[in-house]
């Protein structure tokens, strides 16, 4: 551990927080239908496309309109980008495909079309030796927006339905999703972008390059539009990489100061979701409230990862390397991390996209020691609370709170109440299935994946015969229930003889299954989350008595900490024990 | 939709909504797709890489390094030196030879694995029989992590300061260059944390070793 490494994650915190306030008041008047600044510039687009898309923006769409709208937009999407995905020759003529590339087989297409879709962006496949640039760019770069837009606007709804006083109204699907692209992600993104590029993140369409080195070998250079995808890819909570080692990749990720941009772009919009929802509520201490409660969660999961990361492993260990500081070196578990990062840019950056659904990676998390590894894990285990997604993040940790005022409610003895709106059956029953379905998803795949020999093909070589192949297993089906991405990514779905596809096969068993769990484990919660929305929008609103319970006080921020700890805990425990944290707590090599 | 609360305008134009037949919906979807498609996965990734190439043309494409007109490598892109003779880079675990930049892949060895294990020993083992001779003195518990353990990408252009200052004996020995200038050329191409706090100083490995023939032939 350095001082650096620590300053880093302080400045970090801070600098988040800066960032996020001005933008979460920005996208509270985005989305109360106020002017902003952008709006003399993007108006005139804005009621173009409305005039195109054939909606009236203004008509307003209770929750199952809505959730019918969202839903009929996300199946016209997945097809579309199946049909990209599986028809890469057919567009060469863009010339965007200069390796002529053939598409992937059916089942990994299955699974990445679905990951794409869902904001998950797991990836079986590796970029660079199975997608053409027209692929990344037509398929896979438009859902990194759209995934995040749809994420946003659920949570957007949900905050309406919490606050609304007039009716069943949860806005306008259409209008919520043009706004989100135009005057939320769009700026940020191609401001993003192009910074990345001025620090030396590639933007091309050349073909690879072939170098002749010094030493007289010949080094083939993957190229691409990587920049524009990776802006969007980080703002959004996507993840995927343009190449198969994602955010470690010299070009996506080139240095020490890309890595705090990126891990900033990761954030900010999570985390000015809930500055937005104070602000909405018209009682900013709500947002601070969870606010406060993430972010102590969060900083604790960096504390434990970079602390058990600095500390090194038993494999190292065993083999008689020093891992501590030394003049000219970070020292630490280097194992599948990279240089300019070193181990607190790794933790840091390791744990933001596990808190939320981004599951980009700047190291290899296999190879992280069993404690550094079980934190990602236990990030997933809260499923996508602590900031979480963009939009899901809100929405998933909207439900824990209603849960935790309904604990309270029970506590003390009276009915609960939450912003002045009392909370029954229907409310309570919708949000404790849509917390409950994702770890459903995520532990019965996992048995499933483990019990049978078609789930045990996916298991590594490196990993077989030891705690860790059950980390791999039990780590690709909670990050693919919580649609987060990252991976122990030795575990395999897709098997390539050679770049380009020809001769490749899916492991179907895990593409179907990983593939199928993305798609319930994002769209029940969605309509769960939307259901309550609709439940909570017709409530009349009653001023809050001298037993009313805060829902903005520190006594709350221990309360919600409390019932999503536990619920994770109570949930996930056994399966950590049985993974990561035999690996942390044992010296023993297998 | 229970009528037990008040209708209020909000309402009264969500139920009419709520009646717009499905069909509205789809064909809203499609256009919106195909537009979105269109405007987000063409024009926006086109605008930027026009911008990229017009304000950023060296970083936009891979920050190119060319020696008499060849093209050598990237800056950013590690390569892998066998020869004694150079500086080398860290350990890669990528297929077809170390340092393949057309498939980067993360070794995904495990903290608790027999097989890491064996993977660091034989780093070490090769370290110290190459740089030992020239660095006497030099033991495992003084190798830098970095020089054994296999980078993320298995393209990391990078190594420790620790490590290059090690393999600067052995590059002085066999180029007969003083040690004070090796060390002189690592400081050059050493960069600094971002920002002056994030990540870690790293030694650019290609430019050091183009330096080296550089100062070697002159």
């Amino acid at each position: 551990m350095t001082f650096f490494g620590w300053a880093t994650i302080a400045i970090f915190a801070l600098v988040l927080t800066a960032c996020a306030y001005p933008l979460g008041r920005y996208m509270a008047r985005v989305y109360g239908g106020e002017g902003v600044f952008l709006t003399p510039l993007l108006g005139r687009p804005e009621a173009w496309l409305y005039r195109i898309f054939r909606v009236d923006p203004r008509a307003e769409q209770d929750w199952k309109a809505y959730a019918r709208s969202l839903i009929v937009f996300s199946l016209v999407g997945w097809l579309l980008l199946y049909v990209v995905l599986r028809t890469q020759t057919l567009w060469e003529f863009t010339g965007l495909n200069p390796l002529h590339y053939h598409s992937a087989t059916w089942d990994v297409t299955f699974n990445t079309t679905s990951s794409f879709l869902t904001n998950t962006n797991w990836q079986y496949y590796s970029g660079e030796t199975t997608m053409s640039y027209f692929s990344q760019m037509a398929g896979l770069t438009v859902q990194n927006w759209l995934s995040a837009g749809v994420g946003i606007v659920v949570a957007v709804a949900l905050v309406r339905g919490i606050v609304g006083r007039s009716g069943k109204s949860l806005g306008n699907f259409w209008q919520d999703v043009v706004r989100t692209v135009l005057y939320v992600l769009a700026p940020i993104s191609i401001v993003g972008a192009l910074i990345l590029v001025s620090q030396g993140v590639i933007d091309n369409f050349s073909s690879y390059l072939t170098a002749h080195t010094v030493t007289g070998l010949t080094q083939t250079i993957a190229m691409g539009p990587v920049a524009s995808q990776e802006a969007i890819k980080l703002l959004g909570t996507n993840g995927g990489g343009f190449f198969n080692v994602n955010s470690a990749h010299p070009f996506e990720n080139p240095t020490g100061f890309t890595n705090f941009f990126e891990m900033l772009l990761v954030l900010i919009i999570p985390a000015a979701l809930i500055f937005m929802y104070g602000r909405m509520t018209g009682n900013r201490r709500q947002g601070y409230a969870i606010y406060g409660a993430v972010m102590l969660m969060f900083l604790g999961a960096v504390a434990v990862a970079y602390v058990a990361e600095a500390h090194g492993s038993p494999a190292q260990h065993a083999a008689g390397l020093h891992t501590h500081v030394i003049a000219g070196s970070g020292g630490g578990n280097m194992e599948g991390k990279e240089q300019r990062f070193g181990i607190a840019g790794s933790a840091l950056f390791d744990v933001i996209t596990t808190v939320t659904s981004c599951g980009a990676v700047n190291s290899a998390i296999e190879s992280y020691t069993g404690i550094g590894g079980a934190v990602p894990m236990a990030n997933l285990s809260a499923s996508e609370v602590i900031f979480g997604g963009v939009g899901t993040g809100l929405y998933s940790i909207l439900l824990y709170v209603l849960l935790a005022v309904f604990i309270g409610g029970l506590m003390v003895g009276r009915t609960p109440e939450w912003l002045g709106k009392k909370l029954e059956v229907r409310e309570i029953k919708l949000a404790g299935l849509g917390i409950l379905i994702t770890p459903l998803a995520a532990l019965f795949c996992t048995a499933m994946a483990t019990a049978t020999n078609a789930g045990r093909e996916s298991i590594s070589k490196v990993a077989a015969g030891g705690p860790q192949a059950f980390s791999e297993t039990f780590y690709a089906y909670l990050s693919q229930a919580n649609n987060n991405g990252s991976a122990f990514a030795g575990y395999t779905g897709y098997i390539q003889p050679a770049a380009g596809n020809l001769g490749a096969h899916g492991v179907k068993l895990a593409d179907v299954l990983g593939g199928s769990t993305m798609m319930l484990a994002r769209y029940a919660p969605i309509l769960f989350a939307l259901a309550v929305a609709g439940a909570l929008a017709g409530k009349r609103v009653s001023p809050a008595g001298l037993g009313t319970m805060r829902t903005d006080n520190p006594t709350f921020v221990v309360l919600l900490i409390g019932v999503i700890v536990i619920v994770g805990a109570l949930t996930f425990f056994p399966a950590l024990l049985l993974g990561p944290i035999v690996q942390g707590l044992t010296g023993h090599l297998y | 939709m229970s009528a037990e609360h008040t209708m209020g305008e909000a309402q009264a134009r969500g139920r009419r909504a709520g009646r717009r037949p499905l069909r509205h919906d789809v064909v809203t979807a499609v256009i919106a797709m195909l537009v979105f498609t269109l405007l987000l996965g063409i024009v926006y990734p086109l605008a930027i890489e026009g911008v990229s190439q017009v304000a950023f043309p060296g970083n936009a494409n891979g920050q190119p390094i060319y020696r008499d007109g060849t093209l050598v490598g990237s800056k950013i892109i590690g390569q892998a030196f066998e020869s004694p003779r150079w500086f080398h880079s860290r350990p890669s675990a990528t297929e077809g030879g170390p340092d393949n930049a057309a498939a980067s892949t993360f070794s995904n060895l495990g903290p608790n694995s027999k097989l890491t294990r064996e993977a660091d020993e034989e780093q070490i083992n090769e370290y110290l029989k190459l740089n030992e001779p020239y660095d006497k003195g030099l033991t495992v518990a003084k190798i830098p992590v970095d020089a054994v353990n296999s980078s993320a990408s298995g393209l990391d252009p990078q190594i420790s300061e620790a490590n290059a200052r090690i393999q600067a004996h052995r590059i002085a020995a066999l180029r007969h260059l003083s040690l004070a200038r090796v060390d002189s050329l690592i400081a050059k191409y050493t960069s600094a944390r971002g920002l002056g706090f994030s990540g870690e100083p790293g030694v650019n490995v290609l430019e050091l070793n183009l330096a080296i023939d550089r100062a070697t032939t002159r």
